[in-house]
Formats: structure tokens, C-alpha cells, sequence
């Protein structure tokens, strides 16, 4: 079989494709967007598409699934706090083809609003979560991941982190699985979750839980590898690289199955060894785990709890080493670079009117959140994606409608039709009297240019309804809907004035194309 | 095991010329782990990739104090990896001068003195000036291509094993001009 240099989401991709999967659904989020990028490239027979949101592509996946596919999710830690709700419930009907979601969490917060740990998330929904240490454990374990959601009648998450989505190494291409599309039996009692039926499926997945468990203490994505000194280090995903790298001589406890974690395995490493350190990115999960069997072991007493970890993190942490630096230190501060907005990004036009009026800003996410930076310094709250227009209504609740008249909605295209839309209905229903801006560039920009509803072409490149933004505002009720070119600096400020003067919800399409759109 | 770290500003091109020398890696039967940086610090902001190829790689990330080579396509972006350089390593550095945003609106002054600094406080280096290579060349974006042709003339691969190496990474139409922006490097 042939070798190839593959980027982790791309191992992923490939696992699916290997897998025999029929039906793939995402929403953009970095580190995840390339699996669903390389799917609908590389792999045309899995049916793959961009959802307005993960929830949506959760659902859909979990139809797909249902009726009888291999079906795979991708999304970011914060995607799957989105689509917490199928999971949660699609957990209790199970799975009939089997059902994959790629979760990537984002130690570091390089493209991301926070550090979540979404190890819990397994715990929590009780479903089984595998994690690789590199993308060529990446394409395995998502194929392995539709064999134990199939095997076990459960959901599977496999967890990745940004180190292993946007690392390369060589990975073994293997042939694709023909699997069929298994034919859907009804079955309410298993497919409608009424509490009638939701109470025994409870018990049936804590029985699969119970099996899963042996499963993990049996399964070689654990193992346990030899060392010369008498101190055991159990890792998991990219911190082994660094524990391999920096204690080539401790035992260690690779940990492939997060959840359930393997007690047997965890026991008999602990008679192994005289000491045991956990070296794991972000919380102890794994080290309360392993305490509360009542074994001794330290964790982030010693490596660190926020951020990513690093080798010479880990280095120093374990070892005490220091790294060795061989240049002295710079004498001056050096400028830093954050992210900018590129030249003639029309978001730009936008930041600097809004800055010009002292508008209080809640903003959103996508590029236009780096309006928050200088030279503009234009956004003042901000949280999850399709969060300004609900927050710009608290503003106006909790100061009166003088507060509409001060602030200001300011969201894109794509994070609108994601969950902007659901807050928009709450301005008009709840007579909120406030402005939202929606940021049309006509493309989802932050993650690298990817389509949505509002650009006319799917993932697989077909064309689609272009969904009209000024006719969707114009049904839930908002009756001042004016579209205008950002660019036309002087005509825009005055659009601005006047909607936030009128006392009933207006929204401003800002209408105009990214940039980096290529024609 | 080498290790070298690319860096530079986001849209110079840094991921494409460490797939190059990942490709070349790959060919002369090494095991690879590379790391790289996508989504928001592409804006713009700084972007490195970690390259590490040998017998058996573990870490995708180079540790603190470990980098071969840093090769810098600006000159800024270098102090930002210095710490990586190992005792006996070297830093490839171009002069391009890109500003950072503190610097364009004027909160911050871009250091005038990094060329002498580097000359008296780094051990081993290179500091190129690519500005009449990517004119010869004849496009700016090549300048990545300049620098990994610099860094090759310190690496075991032959040039047969780099032709391989860029050929099956570009398009075929952009094939000789990486070429000739490659050799331009190696001229250095």
C-alpha cells in the first residue's frame, strides 16, 4: 500500500473514507474544517455537506445513521457544545449504521474563545470516546470508531486536539471497506425518546457502558510500554510524543480509550512502578479518575493545567530540565503581531463608523471579532457564536430602549444563518427595539473560505438556493431592513445614525464581498 | 534527527516550502512529524511550522533550545524563535522587513538594529537578502522557495532528491519558477 504525508484532519478523512462511510456532515471550526475540506476533495462517494450548525450536521448525522449509514460528524470543542443536545439524546437510541462525531479541542485557544476539556462531554452523555496520539493513529481509530459504534449500539466520539489536526506525518493508505447501507427497522422503542421508552434505553447504556469497560481493558488502544526506572507515566493523545520524547526510560501507560478508561490496565500499571505521573493537556481528567480508585498518583501539581503542554514543558515538569538557551535575551520589546484584518477587508469600513459613534458593540465570531483590536477597538462583549443579537437585547432590557439607541448587533452571514436567525426572533417578539448589523461577505471567512445557505454552493460544489438574508429578516417581523455597500463610508454612517435613533428592530445588511474572494 | 523551524508571516508561504522539505524527507525514507499553525494567526499574524524528520520522530513540536535551523522569511519573526535555536544551530534569516500592526499605527517602532544584533549575539548564521532573487524570479510569494533553496545547501538531500521533492508538491505550471527561486536560494 501506498505512503502519503497527510495532515491530521486529513488521516481523519481518510479513515472515514477507508471506513466505508456514506454520509458526512460539519460546520466550519478550526482546528476541525479540514475533514469535511478533504472529504468532499478527495472522497466524492461519502456524501458530505456543510449544516448551518453542528447541531443541525449532528442531526442529520444522526438520521443518516438511523436509517442505516456509516455517518461521521466533525466540529470544534465549541461546535459540540452546540450539538449537546442530539448527543445527549441520540446516546440513548444508539445507532443502527455506525455514528462518528470528530471532536477537536483547542489546548492553547489558538483559533478558539476558550480551553474547554471535552473529555467530560463523553463522560457526561455516556458515550465512548477513543483519542490518537498522531494523525497516522488518527485514520485507525476512526475506523475502529465505526466498529465499536456498531458493535456496542453507541455514538462514538473520537477526540482529537490541534496538535494532532494540524500536524503531518507519514500515513499507510489502506482500501476502502465496502459497507452497505443496513436497512432501517422501525423501532419506537428505541428511536422515539418519550420517557417511557428513554427509561429502559437508561439502563441499556449503562449495561453497554459495563461492556465497553471490558472492551477498553482489553483493547490494544491502551497499552502499557516497558521502561528501566520505576517511575510509570500514563498519557494520552499528543502529551505521549512528549513523555516518549523527553522520559525514554519511565514505563508508560499510553491511554487510547478516554472514556471508559481502562481500570484493570490502570491496576496492574500501578503495580508496575513505584511512582505515577499523569502527564495530560488541560484538566485532570484522567488523574481524578485514577485518585479516586484509590491509587496514588500526581498530576497537575506538577504539569500544568492551562494551555497546551509542550516537550519542553513536560521536560521540566518531569525532569526538571530547563531548556538551554543559546542566544541572550533581546535587550527590547519586540512588537508583537497579532492578526489583522487583511488590506480592503470590508469589515474594516464598518469597525471605523462604529468606532466614529461610540457605538457599545456586542459582537460575534468570525474575522470582524478582530474589530475588538486596535486600530479599532470596536467590540465591548462578545461570547459564542450567534450570541450579539440575544446579548444586545439584555443590554436593552436591563437599561431601557435609550440603550438601543447606544449599541449595536454585529454578526456575519454565516454565524446569522448558524444561530443569529433564532435570536433575531426573540428581538421582535420580545419588542426589543435595537440594531443588528449583519456582515454579508458572502462567505464563510474566518476558517479559510468555506460556503454556507447565503453563497449559492454546497461543500460538494453543486448550486444551491441562495438564501435572500433581507427576505428571511423581513418574515420574522422586522420591518426596517436596509442593505448597504460598507464602502460607501459616508452613506453607511448615516444608515447607522438613523437605525439606532428608530424605536422598533432594524437590521443593516453591511453588503459586500471578502476580499480573498477569488473571481 | 533534524529539526528545523520555519517562520514568518501569515500568507508568505511557510506551511508550502515545509511540505517541500517534508516530501524530501519522506523520499529518503525517514520517519516525519511536522506541526503548523491554521485558522485566526493566519490573518496576518505570525506563523511557524515545526519540521522534525529521523529514524523515529515522536513530538510534532521541536522543544525550547532544540531547532537545527530556524529559517525566518522576516527578520522580526526570527527573535520570536530564538529560544528554539539548539547551542550548535543556525539561523537562516531573510532582511524582509514586514510590519506588525503596533508598528503601523505607530504605538511601537520596528527595532532598526536586528542585523547587527543577530551578527553579535548568534552563533551561527545566515542572513540573506532575497530582494534581487524574488525580482529574478519574479514574483514575491517565491521568496519562501529562495529560502528553503538557502537552507538546502546545509541539508544531506541531493539536488535530484529536492527536484523530486518540489515537483511532486507544486502545481506543474508553478514547477519552474519554484525551481529557478530554489536555485536562486542555493546561489546564496
Amino acid at each position: 500500500m501506498s505512503k502519503k504525508v497527510l495532515l491530521g484532519n486529513e488521516a481523519i478523512a481518510r479513515g472515514a473514507y477507508e471506513a466505508g462511510c456514506h454520509v458526512a456532515a460539519a460546520y466550519p471550526g478550526t482546528p476541525s474544517t479540514e475533514i469535511l475540506e478533504t472529504i468532499a476533495r478527495d472522497y466524492r462517494d461519502i456524501k458530505s455537506q456543510w449544516s448551518p450548525n453542528e447541531k443541525v450536521a449532528l442531526e442529520v448525522v444522526a438520521g443518516a445513521s438511523i436509517a442505516g449509514a456509516r455517518a461521521l460528524a466533525a466540529m470544534k470543542h465549541v461546535g459540540l457544545n452546540v450539538a449537546a443536545d442530539p448527543l445527549f439524546t441520540f446516546s440513548y437510541t444508539g445507532v443502527n449504521g455506525g455514528m462518528v462525531i470528530i471532536n477537536a479541542d483547542d489546548p492553547g485557544a489558538w483559533s478558539s474563545q476558550n480551553e474547554q476539556d471535552n473529555r467530560h462531554f463523553a463522560r457526561a452523555a455516556k458515550v465512548p470516546m477513543i483519542e490518537p496520539s498522531g494523525p497516522a493513529e488518527a485514520k485507525e481509530f476512526v475506523k475502529l470508531a465505526f466498529d465499536i459504534s456498531e458493535q456496542f449500539d453507541r455514538p462514538v466520539i473520537v477526540r482529537i486536539t490541534t496538535r494532532i489536526a494540524h500536524s503531518q506525518e507519514i500515513v499507510e493508505l489502506g482500501e476502502k471497506k465496502d459497507v452497505p447501507v443496513r436497512e432501517f427497522i422501525r423501532d419506537p422503542k428505541k428511536y422515539v425518546m418519550i420517557p417511557a421508552h428513554a427509561r429502559p434505553r437508561h439502563k441499556f447504556i449503562e449495561e453497554q457502558l459495563v461492556k465497553l469497560k471490558e472492551y477498553s481493558n482489553k483493547s490494544d488502544l491502551n497499552r502499557i510500554e516497558k521502561g528501566t526506572t520505576r517511575r510509570g507515566i500514563i498519557c494520552n493523545g499528543v502529551a505521549y510524543n512528549y513523555v516518549k520524547e523527553v522520559c525514554p526510560d519511565d514505563w508508560v501507560l499510553k491511554i487510547g480509550f478516554i472514556w471508559p478508561l481502562p481500570d484493570d490496565m490502570i491496576r496492574e500499571f500501578a503495580g508496575l512502578v513505584d511512582e505515577i505521573i499523569v502527564v495530560e493537556e488541560l484538566d485532570p481528567f484522567i488523574e481524578e479518575y485514577v485518585k479516586a480508585m484509590g491509587i496514588k498518583v500526581r498530576g497537575k501539581d506538577i504539569v500544568p493545567l492551562l494551555g497546551e503542554l509542550t516537550p519542553e514543558i513536560v521536560d521540566e515538569a518531569l525532569n526538571k530540565n530547563r531548556p538551554l538557551n543559546s542566544v541572550p535575551d533581546y535587550r527590547n520589546e519586540i512588537p508583537g503581531r497579532p492578526p489583522q484584518l487583511c488590506p480592503g477587508c470590508p469589515h474594516a469600513f464598518v469597525f471605523e463608523v462604529l468606532k466614529k459613534l461610540d457605538l457599545h458593540v456586542n459582537g460575534d465570531i468570525g474575522c470582524y471579532t478582530l474589530g475588538v483590536l486596535p486600530p479599532y477597538s470596536a467590540m465591548h462583549s462578545q461570547g459564542c457564536m450567534g450570541a450579539s443579537i440575544g446579548m444586545n437585547l439584555g443590554f436593552e432590557k436591563a437599561h431601557g430602549p435609550e440603550m438601543a439607541a447606544k449599541s449595536i448587533a454585529v454578526i456575519g452571514d454565516s454565524t446569522f444563518i448558524h444561530s443569529g436567525i433564532t435570536a433575531l426572533i426573540d428581538l421582535v417578539y420580545n419588542k426589543g427595539t435595537g440594531t443588528v448589523l449583519i456582515l454579508d461577505n458572502r462567505i464563510t471567512a474566518m476558517t479559510g473560505h468555506q460556503d454556507n445557505p447565503s453563497t449559492g454552493k454546497t461543500l460538494m460544489g453543486e448550486d444551491a438556493y441562495e438564501i435572500d438574508l433581507e427576505q428571511l429578516v423581513r418574515a420574522v417581523g422586522v420591518k426596517r431592513v436596509i442593505t448597504v455597500d460598507p464602502k460607501n463610508i459616508e452613506e453607511f454612517e448615516k444608515v447607522v445614525r438613523e437605525e439606532i435613533a428608530v424605536r422598533e428592530p432594524s437590521v443593516i445588511i453591511s453588503l459586500r464581498k471578502c476580499v480573498l474572494i477569488k473571481n | 534527527m533534524k529539526n528545523v523551524i520555519f517562520a514568518g508571516v501569515g500568507g508568505q508561504g511557510v506551511i508550502l516550502a515545509s511540505k517541500i522539505l517534508m516530501e524530501a524527507a519522506k523520499n529518503a525514507g525517514y520517519g516525519i512529524k511536522e506541526s503548523e499553525v491554521h485558522g485566526m494567526a493566519q490573518r496576518g499574524g505570525s506563523v511557524d511550522c515545526h519540521v522534525r524528520y529521523g529514524e523515529k520522530v515522536y513530538s510534532p513540536l521541536i522543544g525550547k533550545g532544540h531547532a537545527d535551523y530556524i529559517v525566518s522569511l522576516e527578520i522580526l519573526e526570527s527573535m520570536r524563535k530564538l529560544d528554539y535555536l539548539a547551542l550548535d544551530g543556525t539561523l537562516i534569516v531573510s532582511i524582509e522587513q514586514i510590519n506588525p500592526a503596533p508598528v503601523t499605527v505607530g504605538t511601537m517602532k520596528y527595532p532598526a538594529d536586528l542585523e547587527e544584533w543577530i551578527k553579535s549575539n548568534v552563533k551561527n548564521y545566515k542572513i540573506v537578502n532575497t530582494e534581487n532573487a524574488v525580482k529574478e524570479v519574479g514574483s514575491r510569494k517565491a521568496m519562501n522557495i529562495v529560502m528553503l533553496g538557502v537552507l538546502s545547501k546545509y541539508l544531506e538531500f541531493s539536488m535530484a532528491e529536492w527536484e523530486t521533492a518540489i515537483k511532486n508538491t507544486v502545481k506543474d505550471k508553478f514547477f519552474d519558477m519554484n525551481m529557478k527561486a530554489f536555485n536562486a536560494g542555493r546561489a546564496f
